[in-house]
């Protein structure tokens, strides 16, 4: 701690077991210094390739120093712990770069316009138009989805938790987790193979037709394994004194889950809910295959093409017109508003939810 | 470090909420004793009294409720076996069509009058373009649910583990848009510059113009499939058990060679099946990667020139003018993907599956 030294590890006699406090920062000036002058000498690259050639002599320097002086073991320890920083800083740059575009993107086009008009009759020279009609759609399609999935799923766990025995329920569980990795365009595959090539001609007079039902069925097969996964996880978490008690006072089974089990679960359950909304709420893929997208404000989610908050924001990005980007950056703020406010909500009445972890 | 308190403070809470609770069902349960004879009429008669224990329930609630949990429960296997006969079923007609190998051909012309179409391109760009992000995330993800789990004062690594989560919600077409109207500008200058002084690579050749490219995609694929991979390692580091981490320091380990002794072996499988968890992610993701690369059908290890396309982005690009043939072709390729990503998922569940059982026998 004493000991004298100056930054450079070269320059240095040491005696003591350990680095002073300020070596690491000397090493990591001397490292840019070095770095930089190589750099721009050669003539081989700009200041991102400063900082990079900087770190790697920055480790090789910290190891170099810290060997020499407190051993290999402590060399080994610091420069790990400084790699594990840097990927630490390296992932959050490119993560708030994407925030940062998005906020200040997203903000030019923020207007009630936007969140009171269609593209409908909207061409490549007009700078306004909105997306009143994806938004409609969003809410919509993952409503329904929402409608099917969560009365299946939460029976499907019951199953799987309460009643389920040997092979079938464990071949239950095992696929549902395997759906879980069912990417999301495989599922608009097939509800586009299955509702709209096949069901929908039957009461549409022969032809196949898009709606934002058949999106809605996409989007319950992605969203079935997230509830079953998370509701199975919290009815297990409810402890068993409290069924016994129910049993003991002669309450049958089927009404002791009903009364007893889920009421103590639902916090848990409606969190997994939540954010399996969020992830439909985010899905662009199936809402392309099987609602086609549309101008048009549709409100009948059964008839004729439906667009989505995702879809919008996909098409917009295709979109040739020079307002198109605008759009399509404020439809994806608005979009991940949303998905994030479901999410923060769940995280939260997650948090105190007394059953959880 | 120091789960164990707060988990056990939980389950304390937990134990005296249950008390609470339990007024409510306790009070309910007086209530069968009104409530079962009602129920149990239409199957079995008038018992009246009802002072015995209900023994009459050939077709009563519980049978009808379990039945009804049953069938819930077939229906994902039911879902699960319709995916694959509906995709077969419409894949069928356009692979008897196609003219020219499904596996070699490289290109996509579905809609011809003599359809030429074929997977071997879009298969390897799937492919190259997961190992790709996965090299990139792998090791960054490591590194921050390492430092998240390890290194991080505790509140810290809670508040941006909370942040990560967050992140992992974001809808890929945001990160897809990202990636084109912003990202591709620094990638092309890199892209530039690893063709100037690394040219000699095959990966790294070409003479450009550079942006759109397999590097575009994978990089950005590598930043959606990070958040995924380090909540779940991080969960597992988390795990580990305090016991084994104090022996390791106490034994003199510096903390390093404690997460290497300690943490890294016990957390092994819990990686490798996050790690395949993102790479089935990473092999399905769509709309990112129809936004951000070039769609070529050519098989090349080139990575910076403009180009590459894989199976999922295909199937977003080509959709729209798709005749009936062609919608058929663009299934039998989504067969395809549902195929592979059902070995990676399969895989992954089975090295979860084993550690579970593993750590339950050792606790």
């Amino acid at each position: 701690m004493s000991t004298l030294t100056t930054p450079s590890p070269r320059a240095v006699d040491l005696r003591a077991r350990r680095l002073p406090g300020y070596a690491p920062i000397g090493i990591a000036a001397a490292a840019l210094a070095l770095a930089a002058a190589a750099v721009y000498g050669g003539g081989i690259g700009g200041p991102v390739l400063v900082v990079v050639l900087g770190a790697v002599l920055y480790l090789a320097g910290l190891y170099a120093a810290s060997n020499a002086v407190e051993g290999r073991r402590a060399a080994r320890n610091r420069t790990w712990s400084a790699l594990i920083h840097s990927a630490f800083v390296l992932a959050v740059l490119p993560l708030a770069s994407v925030v940062w575009t998005l906020v200040s993107k997203g903000a030019e086009r923020l207007d009630g316009n936007f969140f009171g008009t269609s593209m409908n009759n909207i061409g490549a020279r007009d700078p306004n138009g909105g997306a009143y009609h994806a938004i409609v759609g969003t809410l919509e399609q993952v409503g329904i989805a929402t409608l099917i999935t969560v009365p299946l799923g939460i029976l499907c766990a019951i199953y799987v938790v309460e009643y389920g025995r040997g092979r079938f329920a464990f071949a239950i569980r095992f696929f549902v987790d395997v759906m879980t990795g069912i990417p999301s365009i495989v599922s608009g595959l097939f509800v586009l193979a299955f509702w709209v090539l096949i069901v929908s001609p039957v009461f549409n007079d022969g032809r196949p037709g898009f709606s934002g039902f058949a999106a809605a069925l996409a989007l319950s097969v992605l969203m079935l394994p997230t509830i079953v996964r998370s509701t199975e996880e919290m009815l297990r978490l409810v402890p068993a004194p409290l069924r016994e008690g129910a049993y003991a006072l002669g309450v049958p089974k089927w009404k002791t889950i009903l009364r007893v089990v889920l009421p103590t679960a639902l916090p848990g359950i409606v969190t997994g809910v939540m954010l399996a909304i969020a992830r439909a709420a985010g899905e662009t893929a199936p809402v392309l295959l099987v609602a086609g997208g549309g101008a048009a404000i549709n409100l009948n989610p059964f008839e004729n093409n439906q667009s989505s908050l995702a879809l919008f924001v996909y098409q917009q990005a295709g979109d040739a017109s020079r307002y198109a980007p605008a759009r399509a950056w404020t439809a994806a703020l608005t979009l991940v508003a949303l998905v994030l406010i479901l999410t923060v909500a769940a995280k939260l009445l997650a948090r105190r939810n007394q059953l959880s972890r | 470090m120091g789960d164990t308190p707060p988990r056990s403070a939980d389950a304390g809470t937990g134990a005296s909420r249950v008390i609470t609770d339990h007024a409510r069902p306790a009070g309910a349960s007086a209530r069968p004793a009104e409530d079962v004879p009602t129920s149990r009429t239409p199957g079995g008669g008038a018992l009246g009294g009802g002072g015995g224990l209900p023994r009459r329930r050939a077709f009563g609630a519980e049978r009808a409720f379990r039945g009804l949990t049953l069938a819930a429960g077939t229906a994902v296997l039911v879902v699960i076996v319709a995916i694959a006969v509906f995709l077969v079923a419409k894949a069928v007609p356009a692979l008897r069509a196609n003219t020219v190998s499904f596996w070699t051909f490289e290109g996509w012309f579905p809609n011809d009058p003599e359809p030429r179409f074929g997977i071997g391109a879009l298969a390897f760009g799937t492919v190259l373009s997961a190992v790709l992000a996965l090299l990139v995330a792998v090791p960054v993800a490591l590194g921050i649910a390492l430092y998240l789990s390890h290194y991080a004062p505790r509140r810290l690594g809670n508040a941006l583990g909370f942040l990560i989560d967050l992140l992992a919600a974001v809808p890929s077409v945001v990160f897809g848009l990202w990636g084109r109207d912003y990202f591709s500008g620094p990638v092309a200058d890199l892209s530039a510059w690893l063709n100037r002084y690394f040219g000699w690579l095959p990966l790294f050749g070409g003479d450009g113009p550079y942006g759109a490219s397999m590097l575009l995609g994978a990089l950005v694929l590598a930043i959606m499939v990070l958040p995924i991979i380090t909540s779940l390692s991080r969960e597992v580091f988390r795990q580990t058990p305090t016991a084994n981490e104090e022996a390791a320091l106490a034994l003199g380990a510096t903390r390093w060679e404690m997460i290497r002794t300690a943490v890294l072996p016990y957390g092994r499988p819990g990686v490798i099946a996050a790690v395949m968890l993102g790479l089935g992610r990473a092999l399905g993701e769509t709309i990112a990667l129809a936004l951000t690369l070039g769609i070529t059908f050519n098989i090349s290890f080139n990575i910076i020139d403009n180009g590459g396309n894989t199976i999922a982005a295909n199937i977003a690009n080509a959709f729209g003018e798709a005749n009936d043939t062609g919608r058929g072709a663009l299934i039998a390729s989504g067969l395809m993907l549902f195929a592979i990503t059902l070995i990676v998922n399969i895989t992954a569940r089975a090295i979860i599956h084993r550690r579970r059982e593993f750590t339950e026998s050792a606790a």
